[in-house]
């Protein structure tokens, strides 16, 4: 594709550098883009791409592609404006093939010679392996398609996940198609064999050999395979004075380096917060998504405590830097600046008696402290302080000393290995290794994975190092700015690829297995160090398979293997509890307090930068700032009307001399005198969906500070920068509102939310006075025989024996759980096949995802700056009494017996008065073709149990209906009944927290059914009578009345 | 009406009751010569030819912009969720509610024996038949995949086994308004037909002599046919009355029969139907004053119809100011607070200014009518009927996309922004619509001679 | 007034009034007779094949199983396309060098698949069962005709939506006992020819139906016509 082509190599500097090793090729013959064309025509799947590998042989194919495709050609690197580029024919196609009264296309069958014995054609296959990351591997089953993965989910047997998945595993089963991956192994920008790379390598290695490995040096990704880290330590036995570095931008370096002051030893925290009655967060956002470790588990366990099943509410204080999820569902919230956090941890732990002195300025901040510190006291052994990741070394040590203190340790917390083989402070690792490499030390750099160039700290001078090495090697999903900087790239294989290892943050061991054989010729790490090994030629599942053999002491190992395999982790490999003292720490008074703060923090929806040409992640709202497409500078209400600034207003920020310019995002929680960016935009080199999204945070971050940085300036720049954002924030107030939103100027919404009762809230102690609240005053349904039409103003569907069906089915969502992770959000896009529409088409108002999550603030007028935030995820509400079906003039969309609400994608002729007339605005209408039917790897991820929309047609949720479908079917084969949780739709089945329950309203002892029986049960505008099928389980929050000045309680309810 | 049949009558035989219906002193032959000189004679005059290819060139941006529009898709406009209809629906209602006057004059006047209509009937309907051409359009080209819902909003018996949904009120459109054309049409062309005779026996080119011979389906003015001519036309008459009424109580069900508050109004029908006969006349009124200053038929369209059609236009704006009222006194009086809420957001909201743009249009400008001497005034009523017009788009803007774009979950409110392509079609339609006028003008009577001729005295003696 | 038309213009004014109606009406009549014609629906024909596979042979000659072949039938949406390696399991044996097997050996030769025009093809929105229908008692026959006849296999029924709502409307007039599903020789109940079902002798289709409708649990016509049963 157009990342190939001799214009990687780099500016003139490294460019003179690299002429020395290999010659730059000789002029080719001139190719032109048509006989291209026609080369590529005539190809099709799998082999369009092995055409395109032949024809990147021809020397000529890349200056022609620079010619034809320059780099950042708006077409090309706007998703939407290329897709226009291409979509006209598609357009015409619809016109013609959608027209129910043209005749079929002929079509043809294409059986197996020898068909698998395995597989049965139509029937999925499930596949159990894990998402290795450094925050420790995601457990996952994967459903695969006559071979091809379409969906990813948790591992329902693993302990770690317990069947729920994040945004990120949930999205990466898309990057397996990503027409924009590293196709080809790459030498100066040509294209070679593997074959090639292989000769190169070794000679360099024999060279390396010879000097016992001194000018060897690899820099990865944090490893977090046994077998890769078994792999180094032979290949380092070998090459003994080479060496290992790891880095990653987003790392653990602080909680590392705290467990070294705390411990004298690197060990992982695992909290158990089922058991914990008063949970702490020490800037710790371990309910925002996975870029906290075990952020599954975590999850988990805090909504188990907060169900009212019995089990006594757990309660929630969070003391942070930035409005994040977690401290949306505090029920004590402090917004402190980043670096006031540590001063605040130090004063906290001198007052539960773990040693540690700091200053608490304000009044507030000292009232908080101390009401904390009793309820700490008052539940010591049942408590735990859970430290940021991004906070700093002292804190994550203030935070154990406390724990020991408060006698958490090994009831609410233990302390583990760390999850990783060979764990590193990363930071210092990467400074080491840029200077080596600055002092000429390094001849040969392999690095695996990871995109260094993008995101090591501006001021380490990476590329200044890079030039004096004399042969870097590259392994990477993509083409990238790192690329650019090195005379090889391998194309790596994506996860679901590769044979590999990882643990999930508990320890438990999990294979990593393929799904599919890698489309573009993907390498793993485990191949490439393969070659500098004693025993080249060994796959990666050889070697996988061989470490574990050594490790196992089963009599059997194959067995154990296909045991293994199949559950996809060995079982009872978790790392056990390390009996390890804290002692305490002192933290010094920081200087310069007065200064404007900088927080960098991963961005929830393409971590750090490694998903920027993920659609879905890049369109997803993000769960505080419901903003996509971009990153923006993040800061609080208050401080953005001292300084004049407004929403998508433009400003440069200045650290230290580094400029990088965003735009303004009001945020409201956020502490004053700070502003937030997230990591991973504005990337200079990567696919056409990444391409000219958001600004380079990196751009602004230091070795020394690289999660927080003191003296930042802000001046604003001419010029709007657009801002697509899905919902537009509004505080609520008590019964007022203050605007968060001054772009919009919109302040009537917060109001709105609040006397329509979309959210009904209380506290603890309202809800056990009265347990009714939610269901109270003008919120009542009107009754069934309140109508003038009798009994055929009734739902027949649920009245009508003759008509109505063996099960009617329905679903909670319960607000207390719900962290707003946004899992459910990519879970419906993967298994519905929603398409992306890029940034244009959000701005305009046309996203299409069919379960959005609202997010609403609401705060007391005394404590504006700390407001609790609410999530709603909003599905299709499958109305019993819709409003949206009479009003289709060809009823496209029409209730079914079981009470579902249909829509028939190719009855619709897209008149979007359904639409119109939805009290809740779930439907979502094709305005363009979104759909993309040209790119053929993509169709691939397409799940064939659902239609793929066109043109024209209106869409919403469907409660999974294929997967009700297919349920039913085995049912009725069984002549039984569908049981009771057969059915699992894909939001709930990827919900870390159990919010989500969907089921049967038929069968008495359905777990739907127990839930609505609940009297915090409500349905949304239940006075407009429409009956939905779909409702919330409201609010109940257990906050420390001693803080608690919200008190004008009612106004949540609306009363 | 707001005048007493017998004044209308215009019986100059008591002269100084009121303005004649026409100017004196006219014989048979006269009238037929002057009206008839306009289409007869073989030259075209340039202004004529400069104003059909400017207004026949908006129309082709029309042709452009649908043209664009089946290619890429309704998201050329501005529409998005939760406004789901924009200018489409909007420019429907609003040509469907001018195309309303001619029918009414034609029809409703005539079975009031309101003589004074007869030398404006003929091209209000003509109108009429423009302005439901430029609103039949909307319905078609607003959906999503117009070539499918081009026949599966019609029952037949087809292969899925399946029949339109006759309880959504836009397939209740599709018959109102196909009714409604089909009727205005049979009736304006039966209004035509001696008229179109005379033209046949008087034209010297034998094409043109050829075509009227053709239209005229062999009128020969005999006893017979004027009989049969008279109860057809009765009939026709009758029969369209209630249309008048039925196709804008449709259209407003559209609105009224869903859930959206700002929609969901039992005052619907009867408001959109007098804003209707109140945008049409607004309309008529723009038409005729410029064309009888152009063919000076200032003695056939006199200041006295202006005149009248200035009262009809006072009367019908005051029940369409009554419907906003009474709008506003639900929105307090019903208690409900999206009721309210809805109300409030018209006036205050970011598109208030539409709001205040249009209860200044349509309730403050024509109270000015109340004054003869306004009323008389002939270039200021030309300017009210023209602001009229505008007022009456704007009532549909407010209803349509104010009343969407905040409706019930504040999450989902939004924004609505019409792009180039929203108003190249809505241009688009006037450029239509004007460019058919002024064929018509050219090639047919724009005034019915022989209705014109029976109100010279000569007649009335004749009949007696 | 002068006049333009002779006299007898009447008459045909008259008779193109009748001819208009006569023609409407024939227009329609033809619009209708089309959208369910063979042009449109394919019924019928027999498409070019790269081997002339006959199923009266296999089938009705020799009394091969379909499920020998179409595999996944009872297990899944789809009946399943034999590979090659099903015909070479006989065709290794017998008939081994006929000429009109040659693509069949080439194509396990060159383990390269065989390309068969599809005769039976439902629009891609369709979602339509195998595994459910032969389970609750639709016969092969009923959908497919009497394959056991056909030397080349066409398309028997229209395959338009109103003809899957004719059986989902009144599954009573098709369904069959489970053990007949795969039987080509099977004949509706008549006076002359009982069907034995549940141990009772049933001598008319529509009682025998709602037997099976009551045994097998079919679901009501409400549930059979809700378009999710179909469409998704």
């Amino acid at each position: 594709m157009a990342t190939d082509g001799p214009h990687n190599v780099p500016t003139p500097k490294p460019g003179n550098d690299l002429v020395q090793i290999g010659a730059p090729p000789a002029k080719a013959p001139k190719l032109e883009l048509e006989a291209v064309r026609q080369q590529l025509s005539t190809a099709r799947g799998p082999q369009y791409w092995r055409s395109l590998e032949e024809l990147a042989d021809h020397e000529g194919f890349a200056e022609m592609m620079e010619r034809e495709f320059p780099r950042h050609v708006s077409e090309w690197t706007d998703a939407v404006s290329r897709r226009g580029f291409l979509k006209l024919m598609s357009a015409s196609l619809a016109l013609a093939g959608l027209s129910a009264c043209t005749k079929q296309p002929d079509e043809t069958i294409v059986p197996y010679v020898q068909q698998p014995e395995e597989l049965i054609p139509g029937v999925p296959q499930y596949y159990a392996t894990a998402r290795p990351s450094a925050m420790g591997a995601q457990p996952l089953l994967v459903k695969s398609h006559m071979y091809r993965p379409i969906k990813v989910e948790g591992n329902p047997e693993h302990a770690s996940s317990r069947g729920a998945s994040d945004v990120y595993s949930q999205a990466s089963v898309l990057d397996v198609y990503d027409p924009d991956r590293s196709q080809t192994i790459t030498y100066l920008g040509n294209t070679r064999t593997w074959g090639d790379f292989l000769g190169a390598l070794r000679d360099a290695a024999g060279g390396e050999k010879a000097k016992q490995g001194t000018g060897l040096r690899f820099l990865t990704e944090t490893v977090t395979s046994p077998t890769l880290a078994a792999q180094f330590r032979q290949v380092l036995a070998a090459f003994p004075q080479a060496r290992l570095y790891q880095y990653e931008p987003v790392n653990r370096d602080s909680a590392r380096a705290g467990s070294r002051l705390a411990f004298g030893q690197y060990v992982d925290a695992q909290y158990q917060l089922e058991n914990a009655d008063v949970i702490v967060s020490l800037d710790a956002d371990f309910l925002g998504g996975p870029y906290f470790p075990n952020f599954l588990k975590l999850a988990k366990d805090f909504a188990g405590r907060r169900k009212l099943d019995g089990k006594e509410m757990n309660r929630l204080y969070v003391v942070e830097s930035q409005m994040s999820p977690t401290g949306g569902k505090a029920d004590n919230r402090l917004a402190l600046r980043a670096w006031e956090v540590e001063q605040f941890a130090a004063a906290l732990a001198g007052a539960v008696g773990a040693g540690g002195n700091g200053t608490v300025d304000s009044d507030a901040a000292k009232r908080f402290m101390s009401t904390l510190a009793a309820d700490l006291k008052a539940h010591s052994g049942r408590c735990v302080v859970i430290p940021g990741e991004q906070q700093t070394p002292a804190v994550h040590a203030l935070a154990a000393a406390m724990n020991s203190a408060l006698g958490a340790v090994g009831k609410t917390v233990i302390y583990t290995d760390t999850v990783e083989p060979v764990p590193s402070e990363q930071m210092l690792g990467i400074k080491e290794l840029v200077d080596e490499m600055k002092a000429g030390k390094v001849s040969l750099l392999v690095m695996l994975g990871g995109n260094p160039v993008f995101n090591v700290p501006a001021d380490l001078d990476l590329k200044g190092g890079l030039e004096k090495v004399p042969l870097r090697i590259q392994l990477s999903a993509y083409k990238d700015e790192t690329s650019r900087y090195c005379h090889w790239q391998v194309a790596q294989a994506h996860y679901l690829e590769s044979w590999s290892d990882a643990r999930a943050f508990d320890g438990t061991v999990t294979v990593v297995q393929p799904l599919i054989e890698p489309l573009y010729g993907g390498r793993t790490a485990h191949d490439i160090l393969g070659i500098l090994s004693e025993t080249p030629g060994q796959s990666s599942y050889d070697l996988v398979k061989a470490y574990w053999k050594s490790q196992s002491k089963a009599a059997d190992f194959d067995a154990e293997w296909r045991r293994i395999l199949h559950d996809g982790f060995v079982a009872g490999s978790q790392f056990p509890a390390k009996t390890v003292s804290a002692k305490a720490v002192a933290v010094p008074a920081p200087a310069k307090k007065d200064q404007l703060e900088i927080v960098f923090r991963p961005d929830p929806s393409i971590y750090d930068g490694r998903y920027i040409n993920n659609g879905w992640l890049q369109e997803l709202a993000k769960p505080i700032t419901k903003l996509t497409w971009d990153n923006a500078v993040l800061m609080s209400y208050n401080y953005a009307i001292a300084n004049k600034y407004h929403d998508q207003q433009t400003v440069e920020i200045n650290v230290g001399g580094r400029k990088v310019k965003g735009g303004v995002k009001i945020v409201p929680g956020h502490p004053d005198g700070s502003i937030t960016v997230h990591l991973g935009y504005g990337r200079e080199f990567t696919g056409r969906v990444g391409a000219g999204t958001g600004f380079n945070a990196y751009a602004l971050r230091t070795g020394a500070n690289a999660n927080t940085a003191l003296g930042a300036t802000l001046t604003p720049v001419d010029g709007k920068w657009q801002l697509a954002v899905t919902q537009h924030h509004h505080l609520i107030e008590g019964n007022h509102v203050i605007n968060a939103d001054l772009a919009q100027g919109q302040s009537l919404a917060g109001e709105a939310a609040v006397s329509r009762g979309m959210i009904r809230s209380a506290v603890l102690e309202e809800f056990e006075k009265n347990p009714n609240f939610a269901n109270e005053g003008a919120f009542e349904a009107p009754p069934l025989d309140m109508t003038l039409f009798g009994e055929n103003g009734h739902y027949s569907w649920t009245t009508d024996p003759a008509k109505t069906s063996a099960h009617q089915w329905g679903m909670t969502i319960d607000l207390n759980s719900c962290v707003g992770c946004n899992t459910c959000v990519i879970a419906c896009q993967a298994e519905n096949n929603i398409p992306v529409v890029g940034k244009e088409q959000v701005l305009m108002g046309r996203e299409m995802q069919w379960l959005r999550i609202d997010a609403y603030f609401q705060s007391a007028a005394s404590d504006v700056a700390n407001p609790r935030l609410y999530f709603q995820p909003v599905p299709c509400m499958h109305c019993e009494n819709a409003p949206c079906e009479p009003v289709c003039p060809v009823g496209a969309t029409v209730h079914s017996p079981e009470g579902l609400n249909n829509m028939v994608y190719n009855r619709c002729v897209g008149t979007r008065y359904c639409s119109n007339n939805c009290p809740y605005k779930v439907r979502r209408f094709n305005f363009l073709l979104y759909a993309d039917f040209d790119t053929e790897s993509l169709k691939g991820v397409r799940n064939p149990d659902v239609s793929v929309r066109s043109r024209g047609v209106m869409e919403k949720c469907t409660y999974c209906v294929q997967r009700i479908t297919g349920a039913r079917i085995q049912a009725e084969k069984e002549d039984r009944k569908v049981r009771d949780g057969e059915v699992v739709t894909a939001c709930q089945q990827a919900c870390p927290t159990d919010a989500i329950v969907f089921g049967d309203m038929n069968d008495p002892n359905s777990r739907v059914n127990k839930i609505k029986k609940q009297q915090r049960n409500y349905a949304m505008l239940a006075e407009v009578n429409t009956r939905p099928r779909t409702t919330y389980v409201a609010s109940v929050l257990n906050p420390n009345m001693q803080l608690e000045n919200r008190v004008e309680k009612k106004s949540e309810h609306g009363g | 009406m707001a005048d007493s049949p017998e004044k209308t009558r215009g019986n100059p035989s008591e002269p100084g009751v009121s303005p004649p219906v026409i100017a004196p002193g006219y014989s048979f032959g006269q009238v037929t010569e002057k009206i008839s000189n306009v289409v007869l004679t073989p030259y075209t005059p340039w202004s004529w030819l400069g104003g059909f290819f400017i207004a026949f060139g908006i129309m082709n941006v029309l042709l452009i912009a649908v043209g664009w529009l089946f290619l890429k898709g309704t998201g050329i406009w501005g529409v998005n969720i939760p406004i789901g209809w924009g200018f489409a629906i909007i420019n429907f209602v609003w040509w469907i509610g001018i195309g309303h006057a001619g029918t009414l004059i034609s029809a409703i006047l005539l079975l009031f024996k309101q003589s004074w209509r007869t030398s404006i009937n003929r091209f209000a309907e003509a109108m009429t038949l423009f302005a439901v051409v430029c609103a039949g359009m909307f319905p078609l080209i607003h959906t999503g995949r117009p070539w499918l819902a081009a026949y599966w909003l019609l029952p037949y018996p087809n292969t899925m086994g399946l029949w339109p949904q006759f309880r959504s009120p836009l397939i209740w459109d599709v018959f109102a308004v196909s009714t409604y054309l089909t009727v205005s049409l049979l009736f304006w062309y039966t209004g035509l037909i001696p008229d179109v005779a005379t033209f046949r026996d008087k034209a010297k080119n034998p094409v043109a002599k050829f075509m009227y011979g053709m239209m005229s389906m062999g009128w020969r003015g005999s006893a017979r046919h004027w009989h049969r001519y008279e109860t057809a036309y009765l009939l026709l008459a009758g029969l369209s009355t209630p249309l008048v009424l039925s196709v804008h109580t449709v259209v407003s069900w559209d609105f009224s029969v869903s859930v959206i508050p700002g929609w969901h109004a039992t005052i619907f029908p009867p408001y959109f139907v007098a804003g209707a006969i109140y945008s049409g006349f607004a309309m008529v009124l723009t038409l005729a004053i410029p064309i009888r200053a152009a063919y000076n038929m200032q003695d056939f369209i006199t200041d006295r119809h202006l005149n009248n059609m200035a009262k009809v236009m006072l009367a019908t704006g005051l029940v369409v100011g009554y419907g906003y009222m009474t709008e506003a006194f639900f929105g307090w009086y019903s208690a409900n607070q999206y009721e309210a809420f809805m109300i409030k957001n018209r006036a205050f909201g970011p598109y208030a200014p539409t709001y205040w743009a249009l209860i200044f249009c349509n309730i403050l400008t024509p109270q000015t009518l109340w004054f003869k001497k306004v009323r008389s005034n002939v270039p200021l009523l030309f300017v009210i009927a023209l602001i009229v017009n505008v007022g009456m788009w704007l009532e549909r803007f407010v209803i349509v996309v104010t009343s969407l774009h905040r409706d019930y979950v504040p999450s989902s409110w939004g924004l609505y922004h019409p792009t180039v392509w929203d108003w190249a079609t809505y241009l688009g339609t006037i450029g239509l619509f004007v460019s058919l006028m002024f064929l018509f003008i050219r090639v047919l009577p724009m005034i019915s001679i022989f209705e014109v001729r029976t109100l010279l005295p000569q007649a009335r003696v004749k009949a007696e | 007034m002068a006049q333009f038309f002779p006299h007898s213009a009447n008459a045909y004014a008259r008779m193109s009034l009748v001819l208009a109606g006569v023609l409407a009406a024939a227009l329609g009549l033809a619009g209708d007779r089309l959208q369910r014609s063979p042009y449109v629906t394919k019924e019928g024909l027999r498409p070019e094949q790269p081997v002339p596979f006959s199923h009266q042979h296999h089938v009705g000659g020799l009394g091969i199983d379909c499920r020998y072949c179409h595999t996944s039938v009872e297990n899944s949406s789809f009946a399943g396309i034999p590979p090659t390696k099903t015909c070479m399991n006989c065709h290794s044996q017998i008939w081994t060098n006929a000429g009109m097997l040659e693509p069949v050996r080439a194509s396990f030769r060159d383990n390269k698949s065989l390309v068969w025009q599809r005769v039976h093809d439902l629009p891609d929105f369709v979602y339509f069962s195998h595994e459910i229908h032969v389970n609750k008692g639709v016969g092969c026959k009923s959908c497919h005709g009497p394959v056991d006849e056909m030397p080349l296999m066409y398309q028997n029924a229209t395959l338009q939506m109103e003809w899957c709502l004719a059986c989902h409307r009144d599954t009573a007039t098709v369904l069959r006992p489970r053990e007949e599903v795969f039987n080509m020789q099977y004949k509706e109940p008549s006076r002359g020819n009982p069907v034995r079902f549940a141990g009772v002798d049933y001598f008319d289709q529509m009682k025998l139906g709602a037997a099976i409708q009551k045994e097998y649990h079919i679901r009501n016509k409400f549930e059979l016509t809700s378009c999710d049963t179909c469409h998704r």
